[in-house]
């Protein structure tokens, strides 16, 4: 075992972790932040998006050893005291949400996309969200909330 | 409508679920618990001589192991058919059928524990094509002892009306063609997990991500032996099912029978390779159709001869095999009318129920070979449909009861929304446009385990905290269910929804559900729903209109307060809370729904009979590369029946993760087999259509208001598939001249059509 430190969600953590650990277990099993899905294990399908120091990563094959003086941000850091993100109140308004086991990877990959780029094309949301795959919306939905989320942000 | 009903409102779970806050059966956890890894077959079809779990006994951390001998009782979701046990007994019959299971203290233990079981196999002639397993062969080759006369044939389903053959020999103009489809995998994104709990007073807790609570529930108790009353099933939020979650699964089983057998908690969380040979994808399927017609246009007789290829096991294929063929008896009118669907055992992972379940191929073959007759004819092919629609309030040849239908304006509506008449045969060579129509049962009439009680019964408490409590056991798996269901009783009793709140799907809690399969949820416990709420209105508006001096007929519920039209009385919810609660305190008031006796008596005659019916017409347009294959879809426009939007925004994303899904099949999907090995099972090889795949989507809602849907509303979130893969296939044609008979409809596939038609 190792003893790691990182910032989970703005709140320093000094952890024991097996050394060939990747990150989406550390989330889920050690700290029991279960937001962050598992949807294949193997960087498919974009469920376990989480941010590490504002730039998207999958967490299944990030090793927590990589880590070390990082800051990681999941789905459960997103809102604060209960007031949503401009991205998770659209994605709820516009319904692009039915299952919703993709939606904190889509959440985290929306947030560091708009922080580049506040005006974006459809196409350009498309093509950032290429990584996460939806089962259940046709994506559409998605699509139109990250839109309305630029706008929100924007003003 | 005043209240919820027809807004476009946000799903009730949607902040918990977008916060991460929403629990699927993976993120809970107890002390003390297990998990459970599977040891599963690497061979196709063989004896099992002798299994040595001597050292993986052995291995640190492991508690318990389990072989099939010890749950030898066989099940299965049909009870015609329970032909599987929880683990393989005797023999294996697919590479991944599981063979043992470990419960250690960590998934890495069990792991390590799983590749130190020792398994003799002595393999057997392995049945890995319909072909083969149509054939006949020795007692001992059988895949099952019961494969019919000697063969692999599992069931064959056949209905004939009228003679059809001979009416294709006379009938004008005929087009006979063969398609053939690959098997296509759900793809939802949680992988199959469930925890289970052994309690000290021997009862069962078992949290599952599941689609039929219900259907575990029994087949939990009849492989443990344990009484139902004894079982509590849960289904907590579930990432998405399609079909692939709605069978009582082996992984499920052997969860619950491993805590019973070490009495602490125990977790099993497949993997995404084990959800692929878990979730019983769509069965391939192999059909040759003929379809004539006369000079006008009209279809004289429909004949189908289809096989479907099953896997190892029953699942739900009896109930597959007759709805590839009776759902070809609409949505036009077509009075000769026959089919014969021959179901095979192979020795790959069992096929059963996905969206659109056992209809969706056919369907695809229908649409094709109608555009052929509608350019041989030379008559539009919208034109075509038209004039072959089944009327509202008829019968079908098989005694379908069709009540409302929308069809017709659905056509109109894409029609006109695309341009049709300007466009189609009119775009550049490389583009094209191509339409299809489909309908589709809102639940099925008869439920599978015959029984008498109502389809579904759902619970309303009023306390007197004035909030409004429902009981069901429906299961939301992303669809919505949950949120409709409270719309229907906010709407009945005229108060906003944060006043109705639910408890769903819980064996011990909740009224049995039959679940979420067959599209049937909105129109069953929806109907349910809306029943349970009105017998609570009408008590409450009995007590108040006698504590008031008034006729309780004249209450009205709105806006969160009880009004007679006249202004006599103007109350608020709380205080008529209180008087209909005054002298017996909290009450519960019940609703069900049975489906009224449907159709004929022949044998056979139960299948595809529903209350309702929806109906949709969509139109796609593609863009073909000639000099690589491949082909784009560009637009989709869908036009859908769904008798009434009860939520449209959740209708909208029935039709666009239906065209999402269609088009997946049409042109991306397809499992892979290699010797009987799935060589695919993840989803870099099994290629689901991404945001950039995805066309943008015009969809446009039908309202027919079915008379017998709760508040007019028939069923969106299967029916909606249908059209949209020959819709596809036909625009292809629009584009480049070529017809494609087989999915998915690859590069290489187009490219030698169009070498062999130049």
């Amino acid at each position: 075992m190792n003893v790691i430190t990182l910032t989970v969600n703005g709140f320093p953590r000094t952890l024991l972790v097996d050394p060939h650990e990747m990150l989406l277990q550390t989330l889920r099993e050690r700290l029991q932040l279960t937001g962050t899905k598992r949807g294949c294990d193997h960087a498919t399908c974009g469920s376990c998006t989480v941010l590490m120091d504002g730039m998207p990563v999958l967490s299944c094959i990030t090793p927590v050893m990589r880590c070390e003086g990082k800051s990681i941000l999941t789905v459960e850091g997103v809102a604060q005291y209960g007031k949503l993100h401009p991205v998770q109140e659209q994605l709820v308004r516009h319904g692009a949400i039915q299952c919703g086991f993709c939606t904190p990877g889509i959440v985290m990959t929306a947030i560091a996309f708009l922080e580049e780029n506040p005006d974006p094309s459809e196409e350009k949301i498309r093509k950032a969200l290429s990584g996460n795959l939806c089962r259940c919306t046709g994506y559409s939905k998605i699509v139109e909330a990250v839109q309305a989320a630029a706008r929100e942000m924007s003003r | 409508m005043s209240g919820p009903i027809g807004k476009r409102v946000p799903y009730i779970d949607a902040v918990q679920k977008v916060t991460g806050q929403a629990k699927y059966t993976a993120d809970f956890h107890f002390a003390n618990m297990l998990h459970v890894k599977f040891l599963r077959s690497p061979h196709a079809h063989a004896r099992i001589r002798e299994i040595d779990i001597s050292e993986a006994s052995r291995y640190p951390g492991v508690q318990a192991i389990a072989i099939g001998e010890e749950l030898p009782t066989p099940f299965g979701v049909l009870p015609t058919s329970p032909d599987e046990t929880a683990m393989a007994v005797g023999k294996v019959r697919y590479i991944g059928e599981i063979v043992s299971a470990v419960a250690a203290e960590t998934e890495r233990a069990a792991r390590e524990a799983v590749d130190r079981i020792r398994v003799d196999y002595e393999p057997l002639r392995p049945f890995l094509t319909p072909e083969a397993a149509l054939e006949s062969c020795a007692p001992e080759e059988q895949i099952h002892s019961h494969g019919k006369g000697g063969t692999n044939i599992h069931k064959v389903a056949a209905l004939r009306f009228h003679e059809p053959e001979k009416a294709l020999a006379q009938t004008a103009h005929v087009c006979t063609s063969r398609f053939q489809f690959a098997g296509v995998s759900h793809g939802f994104t949680e992988p199959h997990a469930t925890v289970a709990i052994w309690h000290p007073d021997q009862t069962l807790t078992v949290i599952s991500a599941t689609q039929v609570p219900h259907y575990l529930h029994r087949n939990l108790s009849r492989v443990l032996h344990v009484p139902m009353h004894r079982i509590q099933v849960k289904k907590p939020a579930v990432g998405g099912g399609f079909g692939g979650k709605s069978d009582p699964l082996p992984h499920e089983i052997v969860t619950a029978y491993l805590a019973m057998k070490t009495h602490r908690p125990v977790k099993c969380e497949l993997t995404r390779e084990e959800a692929f040979l878990t979730s019983h994808g769509r069965h391939p399927t192999d059909m040759t159709l003929s379809i004539g017609c006369n000079d006008e246009g009209v279809i004289e007789a429909l004949d189908a001869d289809i096989v479907i290829d099953g896997g190892a096991y029953g699942s739900y294929g009896v109930v597959t095999s007759y709805y590839n063929g009776v759902l070809l008896q609409g949505p036009y009118r077509i009075d000769r009318f026959g089919f014969r669907t021959r179901r095979t055992y192979t020795n790959k992972p069992p096929c059963g129920a996905m969206r659109g379940h056992g209809a969706v191929n056919p369907r695809y073959a229908v649409e094709v070979a109608l555009d052929i007759l509608a350019h041989k004819l030379k008559i539009d092919p919208c034109e075509f449909r038209c004039r072959n629609l089944l009327p509202a309030d008829s019968l079908t040849v098989g005694q379908l009861r069709i009540t409302s239908n929308g069809l017709r304006d659905c056509l109109d509506a894409v029609r006109t929304r695309s341009g049709w008449d300007q466009r189609h045969g009119k775009l550049p060579y490389g583009r094209g446009l191509g339409v299809a129509c489909s309908f589709f049962i809102s639940g099925s009439a008869l439920p599978i385990i015959w029984n008498r009680y109502p389809q579904t019964v759902v619970h309303a408490k009023l306390d007197f905290d004035g909030r409004v409590v429902l009981f069901s056991g429906a299961s939301d798996i992303g669809q919505g269910s949950d949120t409709v269901l409270v719309q229907i009783a906010a709407e009945v009793l005229g108060i906003s929804m944060d006043r109705v709140q639910l408890e769903a799907a819980d064996t011990r809690i909740t009224p049995v559900d039959l679940g979420s399969y067959s599209s049937r949820v909105t129109f069953m416990v929806g109907n349910a729903t809306k029943s349970a709420a009105e017998k609570l209105r009408d008590q409450i508006a009995k007590a108040v209109a006698a504590e008031k001096n008034l006729d309780a007929r004249q209450l009205r519920f709105a806006d969160g307060r009880i009004r007679t039209p006249g202004g006599e009385l103007d109350l608020g919810w709380d205080e008529a809370v209180e008087m209909a609660l005054a002298g017996r305190g909290s009450f519960i008031e019940s609703g069900y729904y049975i489906s009224p006796k449907l159709g004929g008596d022949f044998k056979g005659a139960g299948a595809g009979l529903s209350p309702a019916y929806s109906f949709g017409a969509f139109i796609s347009e593609v863009e073909v590369n000639p000099n690589t294959g491949e082909v784009a879809v560009v637009k989709v426009w869908g036009a859908h029946d769904c008798g009434k939007a009860l939520n449209p925004l959740a209708v909208e994303g029935q039709i666009e993760g239906s065209i999402h899904m269609g088009l997946g099949q049409a042109v991306y999907e397809e499992i892979r087999f290699w010797n009987g090995q799935m060589v695919n099972a993840n989803f870099l090889d099994y290629r689901i259509p991404t945001s950039l795949d995805t066309p943008p989507m015009d969809v446009k809602i039908i309202e027919s208001n079915d008379s017998e849907g709760p508040f007019g509303a028939k069923e969106v979130g299967e029916g909606a598939i249908h059209p949209v893969l020959p819709s596809i296939a036909n625009a292809i044609y629009d584009a480049v001249g070529i017809r494609m008979y087989r999915l998915p409809i690859t590069p290489d596939r187009v490219l030698a059509a169009l070498r062999s038609k130049s």
